[in-house]
């Protein structure tokens, strides 16, 4: 787990997500996909500054096509939010920071 | 508030494709200083390093005889314009004021001062503006060939569009698809020769003319879409599990509505041969004001003029 992100894999991603009570964003990833590379710098800053309150995950989809397949991932980036264990939401496409938090900021506690 | 927001600056770059960036390693190297404000991330063009970061190989820019991916020319780019100075803010202006000199950009409620402006915001894909299509952005319908190929492995789909991006979209997109159909309204392509001949070449396109998308269906997903002969009007559906939009670009100019002069297709109008606005000490390169040519390389020589423009004026201006 390298600056506070997941690694999420066919093998731990059922369980990872089950066993969280912190909200999870995974986002759904590939190495020739620019927009996702440019989700990194993002990501990173995210997963620095709300430690505790979200955990930030990366699956690649070329490596771990059957969870891509099952949440019917058609366009990446896709991020998805898990809370409890379940999806609450699904966005489609890179973004800039704010709009990225703006989104995701009711499923996020306010206190860690 | 940053030292950056607190002083005016000598300029400030607002985009940062190959027009931006270049006007940036020029008005770096003139010891400017710019502040480029380059963008977000964005699955459309208009993000940090412009629409070569949708692309894959770029093999008609000069000095790459083998060829250079979209992405590393675009952060060589980059890299030369940080090496002389520039600093650089991902993220994306909002608003702006060029009523008054110094003018004022923000990006959200952060503002920024500026003795001159330098415009390169570029353009973005355009949607085919048909009622729904948004639902199915990321559910079967892409404008990002090189994003979203990967998931249509094995299916037949198709691409609507008749220049260089629809045929290089088509042509990438054959690696996973069965077959792609190019849709074009007319009956015969603007795209470069050489592009025309490889897509004729190709086994697995094929191409339907004088046909227009009139309509997109499905539930959850794209299953199909409905489309007008434009020669006859006939209608028929086409049944379809990608469709990929590659039709042309309009200007990122919505920031400059009513503050700069632009044609009646949103392009910024610049002084011929010049990148001078109708307000002085605000400049315009790259794609944004360039309806004709659209090439990185022209872009980057616009940039080059702006620098060269912006840096001559603040000159004068002392």
């Amino acid at each position: 787990m390298a600056d506070g992100i997941v690694t999420l894999t066919s093998a731990n991603f059922d369980e990872t997500i089950k066993s969280s009570t912190t909200p999870i964003l995974v986002d759904f990833w590939a190495e020739w996909c620019g927009p996702c590379k440019a989700m990194n710098p993002v990501l990173a800053e995210i997963a620095k500054e709300q430690s505790g309150k979200v955990i930030i995950a990366k699956l690649n989809v070329d490596e771990h096509g059957d969870i891509a397949q099952r949440f019917s991932v058609m366009s990446i980036p896709t991020m998805m939010l898990f809370s409890d264990g379940e999806m609450k939401m699904k966005m489609i496409g890179a973004k800039g920071k704010p709009q990225l938090l703006a989104e995701i900021a009711e499923f996020i506690p306010t206190k860690s | 508030m940053s030292a950056i927001e607190a002083t005016p600056q000598k300029v400030i770059i607002i985009g940062s494709g190959p027009a931006g960036l270049t006007a940036a390693i020029y008005t770096a190297r003139a010891n400017l200083a710019p502040l480029v404000i380059e963008g977000e991330p964005s699955s459309t063009s208009d993000q940090p390093g412009g629409q070569l970061m949708l692309t894959t190989e770029v093999e008609n820019f000069p000095g790459f005889p083998e060829g250079v991916m979209g992405p590393d020319l675009m952060m060589k780019f980059r890299d030369q314009a940080a090496r002389f100075n520039s600093t650089f803010i991902t993220e994306k202006v909002t608003r702006v004021d060029f009523s008054q000199r110094p003018f004022t950009v923000w990006v959200r409620d952060t503002k920024y001062t500026a003795e001159s402006i330098i415009v390169s915001t570029g353009a973005q894909s355009i949607m085919l503006g048909l009622e729904n299509e948004s639902r199915f952005y990321g559910h079967g319908l892409s404008t990002c060939a090189t994003c979203d190929g990967f998931f249509f492995r094995g299916q037949e789909i198709v691409v609507v569009g008749g220049g260089d991006s629809a045929i290089e979209e088509a042509t990438f997109l054959t690696k996973f698809a069965s077959k792609v159909t190019i849709v074009h309204r007319r009956d015969s392509l603007r795209a470069s020769k050489i592009m025309q001949d490889r897509a004729r070449n190709n086994p697995k396109i094929e191409f339907k003319w004088n046909s227009q998308v009139t309509e997109i269906i499905g539930t959850d997903k794209l299953e199909g879409i409905g489309l007008v002969d434009t020669v006859t009007g006939a209608s028929s559906k086409m049944a379809v599990t990608g469709l990929f939009v590659a039709i042309g670009h309009r200007p990122n100019t919505d920031l400059f509505k009513n503050i700069l002069d632009m044609e009646a297709n949103g392009y910024l109008q610049t002084r011929p041969g010049s990148s001078y606005t109708n307000i002085d000490g605000v400049f315009a390169c790259g794609d944004v004001q360039d309806h004709t040519y659209r090439q990185a390389i022209t872009a980057a020589g616009s940039g080059c003029m702006a620098a060269i423009d912006c840096e001559r004026w603040l000159e004068a201006q002392h």
